[in-house]
């Protein structure tokens, strides 16, 4: 009789990465129900038409490397990074600019690294930051947010497609707004009192509807803490970092003002970059403490552009700043192996 | 009593499904006994056991069929009566399905106990005595590993045991053979841990326990009694049974890297060997049951066992009511660590702790491996604090020595990072090929670099053999030359190379100033028989000119102290002084090398360094010229120890033969020996004496016709033996060379009567 030889362990956990990356792709759901809510159908549309080039993207490069084809896409990584950079990007972003930043974030992000867990950055930031520093004028184009119909009315799913295709010209100017993050930081006049009272991108702590958005996007990442997708380590260290740096530099509500605290936690992109992006563990630091120094790091740095950069927002920015340092923090915070006095640390002749 | 019984966590870990509940409703059964039994020759740790019975011998129960060779071993008995059938390679449990040296019995179903030898109080025992016990009952460690629990317990002076931990963990899943034997055997557990005491003496004995056993907690509560070991109960957590996270668990202690829990004074010993050693104490009996667990779905009756080494497990599995249609993979151990059995022909053994006999929906086979997506689960659950995911990337890309920074060698390959890999990576399948790929490229390395040195030295040796020989040819034509110089020296005169020359002169001052004083003294006797003016200037003169010949010899005589070099014999001599120190000095690192010496060799390095010492101050003296008869006598006494050194050094290397010491320290014997023989050689060309006198003793003179007669015998001896040796041979021819031998034999006889 002639049984299987096979090592140990013979059993096995339940633990599956397809099956994370789908509670991941589950828990962006309440943002993109707030998102759409707010803005209308063009976030969707994003979101399937991202998911559709990545799969696309990811196929044939699959295909050119002669790897399985289908046994890749089934993993779901593409259609998540597709749903990352979908929900990043403004909605009704026109189709082209989708098309660029998915096929870059799945072609040069991921697969020319090698592929799944291969990729030193975070596919769908790499994604994003390549069209906002290419097409600033398309990036910054955010529609007025439901409530502001008298500015410009919440599109319907046609005229979203129209538009996304580029075949709305009429559309008045200001249809699009400054977000809450951009009105801020050009500011050089108004207190933040008068800010808040005369301008519409302020909601009640953040910007108009991004605090809502954020504040859906905690509620999905609170969700993937208690399925114990990821630890409380990157997301922690991110959102204590802003929190601790917006404090520090808050300047007071003159005209001069970063901004409070709980208006950085709840504008841009600070939750989906805490809950869905800082834990990407592919392009993150590995260890607990690593972790925590990694997410602290996008929070300074993020922080730091925000009060100080170029840019209204500054998450893609830092994640990637932070990938960079990544494989360096892993050197530094190796843990101390049982039976051993100290941990190897740091780097040595020959690393 | 909190700080007493505080218990530590460890890092990690992992809590699969137990299915313990499925082994462990029914007490322990006996099996029926099987028709023949395999029981192979080394079931543990160390040296094959050597059998002592032949085939077609009846043994007895009990009786040992196989006795322990060398320390690190333990013998094998017969589990029950009957009689060998065969004795060679035979089916072994292990994952290759490799043949192991075995002896098989066909059992007679008498099952007859041979005469055992109980000891009721074991405490009126010598430790020695109980230690012989231990190990003529063929105990190894039944936990595991299957390391010999005598040499175990062998206490090493430098190394106090203060704790002595009883594993009762038992932590994989499925497995519930420790269960049952602590819930039916409490008793002789305890009595088995008050022998294991009395050996080690520790201060203090902890009985660690997994809270999911409560029925076995309770009957070791009961069991105590008076005793004052603790019993520490911790919650259950996979791998907590391992050596090293029990020893974590219940002292907070961790076993250095690379080294034992004796290191930090503590014992691991199995609930199953304290068991047995309480029955090889006690009851006299040696190893030759186990319990077992037979689990798993493909079985209808999963139960535990107390079945006798050697039974095939497809009898054990038969018992339990195995489904072969149902069965995927046979597992001996648990799902975690346990290994697939390739057939069903094998042995039950002294380590088989369970048999897992497991459908596919129990232990599917893992969906094929995604690449890693580096999400750290490996890393938090790792009870050693490793990172697994990097380990798994350089064991891809075979870079050990990033392998070893990353303490590959610390993995304990206990699975739980292969158990949460959500990319189903089979880590542990990975660490294993790489810590074999690094022990098979260091073993290499390590025969590389032996063969290496092995070359160098002989190398040197030659190269030093070759300048002795070389120094020996210019010291032997240098005599030869100043031989064959002396006769033409006093002829010879100038035209003489330079040494020869100044010795020339020196003689000319020489004879010059005797002359004068010859002349002088002539001159005074005369002077003193006629005294006159004449003779007085004369006398004047002469004793003018002897002075200024006796200080151009003065002078010449110090020219020759600081100048001339040492004559050449001396040079010689001062070479082999040179030779002796290298030889001293490098015996004298040899010993140092040793980490233990023992008194005798402490003894040989003080009187190594002793002798160096003289033979450096020579070779200081040496170039200050002392003349040159001086290092004569030091070459004679040199030669005198180095003869009674090799003497000596001949008589450890015999003694430790005699002795059966191992081959390391046997070689080094040798090395010691030949060392001594070549001092012994150098020093007999230092002391310039005629090269070995080879002490023959002389044959006795013997007379020509005994020669011939002796020849004779010789020759027909031989004869003889050739027609004895030759099958054909005619009888006749024999009888006639019989007859020559025996008369040549009576001739030499009678010559020799005086």
């Amino acid at each position: 009789m002639a049984l299987p030889r096979i090592t140990s362990p013979h059993a096995t956990g339940s633990n599956r990465t397809r099956k994370i990356m789908q509670l991941v792709l589950l828990a962006t759901l309440p943002g993109v129900l707030v998102l759409t809510w707010l803005y209308g159908f063009g976030t969707l549309i994003n979101i399937l038409w991202a998911s559709a080039v990545a799969l696309g993207c990811e196929a044939a490069v699959l295909r050119l490397r002669r790897r399985p084809v289908g046994f890749f896409l089934r993993d779901c990584t593409a259609v998540l990074t597709a749903v990352l950079l979908a929900l990043a990007l403004p909605p009704y972003s026109p189709w082209w600019l989708t098309l660029v930043a998915t096929a870059f974030a799945i072609v040069f992000g991921k697969q020319l690294f090698g592929g799944l867990g291969q990729n030193p950055f975070n596919p769908a930031m790499i994604g994003y930051v390549v069209v906002l520093v290419s097409f600033p004028v398309e990036m910054t184009n955010w529609p007025a947010p439901r409530g502001f119909e008298a500015v410009s009315p919440t599109l319907g799913l046609v005229e979203g497609l129209q538009r996304i295709l580029g075949f709305s010209a009429g559309l008045p100017d200001a249809w699009t707004q400054a977000t809450a993050l951009d009105v801020l930081k050009v500011n050089k006049s108004l207190t933040i009192a008068e800010l808040w009272a005369g301008n519409p991108a302020f909601g009640s702590v953040g910007g108009y509807g991004s605090e809502a958005v954020n504040l859906a996007f905690l509620a999905g990442g609170l969700f993937l803490l208690y399925k114990r997708v990821f630890t409380w380590h990157a997301p922690l260290g991110m959102l204590a970092a802003l929190a601790l740096m917006s404090l520090l530099f808050w300047n007071g509500s003159g005209s001069d003002s970063n901004g409070s605290p709980l208006f950085h936690l709840l504008s841009g992109a600070t939750m989906l970059g805490a809950f869905f992006i800082v834990t990407d563990p592919v392009s993150g630091a590995t260890s607990l403490r690593g972790r925590l120094i990694f997410g602290a790091g996008v929070g300074v740095l993020a922080y730091v552009i925000r009060a100080w950069g170029g840019y209204p927002d500054g998450v893609a920015f830092a994640v990637l700043l932070m990938n960079l340092a990544a494989p360096t923090i892993d050197y530094y915070t190796r843990p101390r192996t049982y039976g051993h006095s100290k941990p190897e640390r740091g780097f040595k002749l020959g690393d | 009593m909190s700080a007493e019984t505080k218990i530590w966590d460890f890092p990690g870990g992992i809590h699969p499904p137990q299915r313990k509940d499925l082994s462990n409703r029914t007490p322990i059964q006996q099996p029926p006994l099987s028709r023949r039994l395999t029981v192979p020759l080394s079931q543990h740790i160390g040296a094959t056991a050597e059998p002592c019975v032949t085939v077609g011998e009846r043994v007895l129960k009990g009786q040992k069929i196989a006795a322990g060779s060398g320390f690190v071993s333990v013998p094998v008995h017969a589990p029950t009566s009957g009689s060998v059938a065969f004795i060679g390679p035979q089916p072994y449990p292990h994952t290759s399905g490799m043949l192991s040296p075995a002896i098989v019995i066909d059992t007679d179903g008498l099952d007859e106990w041979c005469a055992l030898a109980p000891c009721a109080d074991f405490r009126s025992l010598e430790p020695l005595a109980l230690l012989d016990r231990i190990r003529d009952a063929g105990i190894s460690g039944l936990g595991g590993a299957g390391f010999p629990t005598a040499v175990k317990l062998t206490a090493r002076p430098q190394q106090k045991i203060h704790t002595l931990v009883i594993n009762g963990t038992e932590c994989e899943p499925y497995i519930t053979a420790d269960d049952l034997l602590m819930r039916e055997k409490a008793t002789e557990l305890m009595v088995g841990i008050d022998i294991l005491a009395k050996l080690i003496e520790p201060a203090e004995v902890l009985i660690g326990i997994e809270d999911n056993k409560p029925e076995a907690i309770a009957a070791l509560r009961a069991a105590l009694g008076e005793r004052t070991y603790q019993l520490r109960v911790f919650p259950a957590k996979y791998p907590s049974g391992g050596e090293k996270q029990l020893i974590q668990i219940l002292t907070g202690r961790e076993v250095p890297s690379g080294g034992l829990p004796a290191d930090i004074g503590i014992l691991c010993q199995n609930v199953g060997t304290a068991v047995a050693v309480h029955d090889a104490v006690v009851l006299g009996k040696p190893l030759i049951a186990r319990i077992t667990t037979l689990t798993g779905e493909a079985l209808a009756r999963p139960m535990n066992v107390e079945a006798l080494l050697g039974t095939p497990v497809a009898d054990l599995l038969a018992f339990a009511g195995l489904d072969a249609q149902k069965m995927d993979r046979l597992i001996m151990g648990g799902p975690m660590m346990g290994f697939t059995l390739p057939a069903l022909e094998v042995p039950l053994v002294k380590t088989t702790n369970c048999l897992l006999a497991a459908t596919r929906a129990e232990l599917p086979p893992p969906p094929p491996a995604l690449p890693c997506i580096r999400c750290g689960e490996c890393a938090l659950v790792c009870p050693a604090s490793l990172l697994p995911q990097q380990l798994h990337f350089f064991a891809l890309g075979a870079e050990h020595e990033q392998l070893k920074a990353y303490n590959l060698f610390d993995c304990i390959e206990c699975g739980a990072c292969a158990y949460v890999c959500p990319s189903t990576i089979p880590l542990v399948q990975y660490y294993r090929a790489a810590k074999a790929d690094i022990r098979e490229l260091e073993q290499k390395h390590q025969k590389a670099e032996h063969s290496r040195q092995r070359f160098e030295l002989r190398e040197e040796r030659l190269r030093r053999e070759e300048e002795r020989k070389e120094e020996e040819r210019k010291a032997r034509a240098e005599r030869a030359a100043r031989a064959k110089a002396a006769p033409t020296e006093a002829a010879a005169g100038p035209g003489t190379p330079a040494a020869p020359a100044a010795n020339e002169e020196f003689k000319r001052l020489k004879i010059e100033a005797s002359m004068a004083q010859v002349a002088l003294k002539k001159a005074e006797k005369q002077l003193a028989q006629h005294d006159t003016a004449a003779l007085h200037a004369q006398v004047a003169e002469l004793r003018a000119a002897l002075e200024a010949a006796q200080q151009a010899l003065a002078g010449a005589q110090a020219d020759a102290a600081q100048s001339a070099a040492p004559p050449v014999a001396d040079d010689a001599a001062l070479k082999k002084a040179k030779i002796d120190a290298a030889m001293l000095r490098v015996q004298i690192r040899k010993l140092e090398k040793l980490e233990a010496p023992d008194d005798e060799q402490q003894a040989e390095l003080t009187s190594l360094r002793e002798r160096l010492a003289a033979v450096e101050r020579t070779l200081a003296a040496a170039p200050s010229n002392v003349p040159a008869p001086a290092p004569r006598p030091a070459g004679e006494e040199a030669l005198k120890k180095a003869k009674i050194d090799l003497a000596m050094k001949r008589g450890e290397l015999k003694k430790a033969e005699k002795a059966g010491a191992d081959e390391a320290e046997l070689t080094r014997l040798r090395d010691a020996l030949a060392g001594a023989e070549q001092a012994l050689h150098a020093a007999e060309d230092a002391s310039g004496k005629p090269a070995p006198q080879l002490v023959r003793t002389d044959k006795r003179p013997i007379d020509e016709t005994t020669r011939t007669l002796k020849t004779t015998v010789a020759f027909a001896r031989a004869d003889l033996r050739k027609l004895e040796r030759d099958a054909n041979a005619e009888p006749a021819a024999l009888a006639a060379a019989r007859e020559r031998l025996a008369e040549a034999e009576q001739k030499l006889a009678e010559q020799q009567r005086p």
